[in-house]
């Protein structure tokens, strides 16, 4: 089938930075958040890509990104053929009839004063749209569809239950019949009883409207579940791209290997006897990336010239792409084996790599927006309290 | 101490019958009722659930944390052979943090913005006992250390902003031990943390519990969790506990349909890919509203297979299937076990 191939989204060398500006009365840029810093993909028609990474590693900004909710810095974005980043917000209308989202909080998604019937026909009236049947009946049936009842449309959004309000947000989603839906952790929120049900349900809709997904998630199992493809993002790059069956039985890339082993498996006959790499410290500032290789300051691989050079992201295998210096096919002897033989001794602390000198401090970091949207826990209450007294 | 007419050798911590409701303007909620629980000195126990099902208000009830205004407590807690249920404000306070002690899902509300971790770490020590400050301040420095704070002594100085998601919870766990508690309660630990620190995070519960022969109970909704660090798992939903075993036998026989439910729709990345997961059908019952009969009755598939429609109308009891093995379900014991293994082989052979 030639449609199979067809590109319906690609994504190339898209950077979206963040400002970072002073405290002071006059709020100097000092700095840039480099939430997306050169980032590649495309997703093929009634394809999904999975998207994994930890927070902080960009994969929100890249959706939201893709979807101009947020303006990309520079690089191209092509829906269906169609380049975007250069449209303006009213040009940008009919594409959003290609290109949909699904975001993770089902109780912050849906408008708690608009019914379900308007929130779910809303894409309807923006559009100038009248289905045949109209907008009710319309409605209803994707109600229907998604599992809800459709007696249930002049309800509001709190007397339905996270997995509920996740379906209404699908049924909007899904109501202009786009080709991409952008699925920001559609179902981390969910219960796990719940979100097999999302997850079945994504999928049926992908076969009946043969929908390509963008499906950004940090919960490796459930990518592997419905993702055709998948990337691991981490401080804004593409550290590995591969077919699903590649990138869970055969990963090279080191952060790809930590982070597969990290995650519990549910059968304690298998996890109690597991090893894990367990990853030292914590992110590094994405306003101060390391040099050379992103990942080089939490990599049991790196060596000099990951500090030098960046590694590119390089075809290795068909449709397998690396960006490493040392990939890894086997683990090493002595990495992984944290269960068998700890390298912590009780009352020794772990050893940690320092903070590189000349780092931003967290403290700074910690304000910003670093998955692109406002997260009030990280807001520094103290500072604000104290101006306002 | 202990409590006359009771043996000497008791489980370190026994619940009994314990019940939990809050009167709401819609109707009394029932959060949790007739939880029995055991858990012997130095083992970890996990209570798995779903939101909802009652696993952290029974941490909340054991730690003496539910509001007696807003909400009725009855049946008994009995920590070390001591009764807590009734116990007055200043005992329990006194028992908080020295006998247990509790960390949150979240350490970013659970720790106070506007002190130094330091200064809330050693206010921990100043809650049980008076010591000099300097003395407060080097304990402090020492289980930050042995949390795995790097520099902590540049930290202890630091403001919980400033210190990222894991180092928080680390923060929280230096303060949950530093009184040396018996037993540490850990609600949802690492369930806002990434795999990876996640991985850390419970590495080090795991290390210290070794360390200091702590009780643990760990309260999860991620069956990877349990298997990784639980010897025994206490299945809960909808307020009440419906089965109980040594997590290996949970895993390789579980009885009740819930925890056969549960096992089979959760994604596993040590198995060949299914085509399609098979989740349990339905939502939770309202803690308002719940089922006359069994309370997972109406999302269960295997209900029509008892005689008498008893699941509809009988409130099936926690009985002992095997050793340390309890199960709250009418079907038979064979049935179940039939079920069982059939759902398991499926799910094995990744059809």
């Amino acid at each position: 089938m030639t449609t199979e191939t067809r590109e319906i989204l690609r994504v190339s060398d898209l950077r979206t930075y963040f400002p970072v500006r002073s405290h002071g009365l006059i709020r100097r840029v000092i700095g840039q958040v480099k939430a997306v810093d050169g980032v590649s993909f495309s997703v093929g028609s009634a394809e999904t890509l999975g998207l994994v990474g930890e927070s902080g590693s960009g994969k929100t900004t890249v959706a939201r990104s893709v979807l101009m909710l947020v303006r990309p810095t520079s690089g191209q974005i092509v829906i269906d053929g169609q380049e975007i980043t250069h449209l303006s917000s009213k040009a940008l209308m009919p594409m959003r009839r290609k290109a949909q989202m699904i975001f993770q909080d089902p109780y912050n998604a849906l408008n708690p004063r608009h019914t379900v019937g308007g929130i779910i026909g809303a894409p309807y009236r923006i559009q100038g749209i009248e289905p045949p049947g109209g907008v009710r009946a319309a409605v209803q049936a994707l109600m229907e569809r998604v599992g809800l009842n459709p007696e249930h449309y002049n309800r509001y959004p709190n007397e339905f239950s996270g997995g509920q309000r996740q379906r209404i947000g699908i049924a909007r989603a899904v109501a202009l019949r786009p080709k991409l839906i952008v699925c920001d952790e559609p179902v981390s929120a969910l219960d796990v009883s719940i979100q097999a049900q999302i997850i079945n349900l994504l999928r049926d809709l992908q076969h009946e409207f043969g929908l390509s997904y963008l499906f950004v998630a940090h919960d490796l199992a459930v990518v592997r579940q419905i993702s055709h493809r998948v990337a691991v993002m981490y401080l804004g790059h593409l550290m590995e791209m591969a077919p699903r069956e590649t990138i869970y039985a055969a990963p090279l890339h080191p952060y790809t290997h930590s982070l597969l082993s990290a995650v519990p498996i549910p059968d304690p006959k298998l996890q109690k006897g597991r090893s894990r790499i367990v990853l030292e410290g914590d992110l590094p500032s994405p306003i101060n990336p390391p040099s050379g290789c992103v990942f080089r300051t939490r990599c049991f691989q790196a060596q000099e010239r990951c500090s030098v050079e960046v590694p590119p992201l390089i075809e290795v295998a068909p449709g397998h792409h690396v960006a490493c210096h040392f990939p890894v096919a086997t683990l090493p002897a002595g990495v992984g084996t944290a269960r068998a033989m700890p390298e912590t001794q009780p009352g020794v602390p772990v050893r940690r790599p320092q903070p590189a000198s000349g780092q931003v401090s967290s403290a700074q970091l910690d304000c910003l927006p670093a998955d692109g949207r406002p997260d009030f826990t990280r807001l520094r209450p103290r500072v604000r309290v104290g101006r306002s007294l | 101490m202990t409590t006359p007419g009771r043996p000497a050798e008791h489980p370190f911590l026994e619940i009994k019958d314990l019940g939990v409701a809050f009167p709401t303007e819609d109707g009394l909620v029932r959060a949790v009722e007739g939880v029995s629980l055991s858990i012997e000195r130095g083992r970890t126990l996990a209570i798995v659930g779903e939101s909802g099902s009652g696993k952290s208000v029974t941490a909340q009830a054991i730690m003496g944390l539910i509001d007696r205004k807003i909400a009725t407590v009855t049946g008994e807690i009995w920590l070390d052979g001591q009764e807590l249920i009734g116990l007055p404000a200043d005992d329990l306070q006194a028992l908080r943090g020295a006998q247990v002690a509790m960390i949150f899902q979240d350490p970013m509300s659970s720790l106070h913005p506007f002190y130094r971790v330091g200064d809330q770490i050693t206010e921990a020590i100043n809650a049980h006992r008076s010591i000099r400050a300097k003395a407060a301040r080097a304990m402090a420095l020492e289980m930050l250390r042995r949390v795995g704070i790097p520099a902590p002594e540049r930290r202890i100085d630091d403001y919980p902003h400033q210190l990222s998601g894991g180092m928080r919870q680390r923060v929280m766990i230096a303060m949950a031990l530093i009184n040396a508690p018996k037993m540490l309660i850990a609600d949802e630990p690492t369930t806002a943390l990434d795999v990876t620190v996640q991985a850390q995070i419970l590495e080090l519960i795991t290390s210290l519990q070794d360390e200091f022969g702590i009780t643990v109970i760990m309260i999860t909704h991620d069956l990877g969790i349990v298997a990784d660090v639980a010897d025994d798992v206490a299945v809960m939903y909808g307020g009440r506990i419906v089965e109980v075993a040594p997590t290996g036998v949970l895993y390789a026989q579980p009885e009740m349909p819930y925890t056969l439910g549960l096992l089979s729709s959760i994604p596993r990345m040590d198995r060949e890919l299914s085509v399609r997961l098979e989740p349990i059908p339905g939502n939770p019952p309202s803690p308002i509203h719940l089922p006359l009969g069994c309370v997972f009755q109406p999302r269960c598939m295997y209900s029509d297979r008892v005689a008498g429609g008893a699941c509809l109308s009988v409130r099936p009891d926690l009985l002992a299937t095997a050793a340390g093995h309890l199960v709250r379900c009418h079907l038979p014991a064979e049935e179940r076990r039939q079920i069982s293994q059939g759902v398991l082989n499926v799910l094995a052979g990744g059809s």
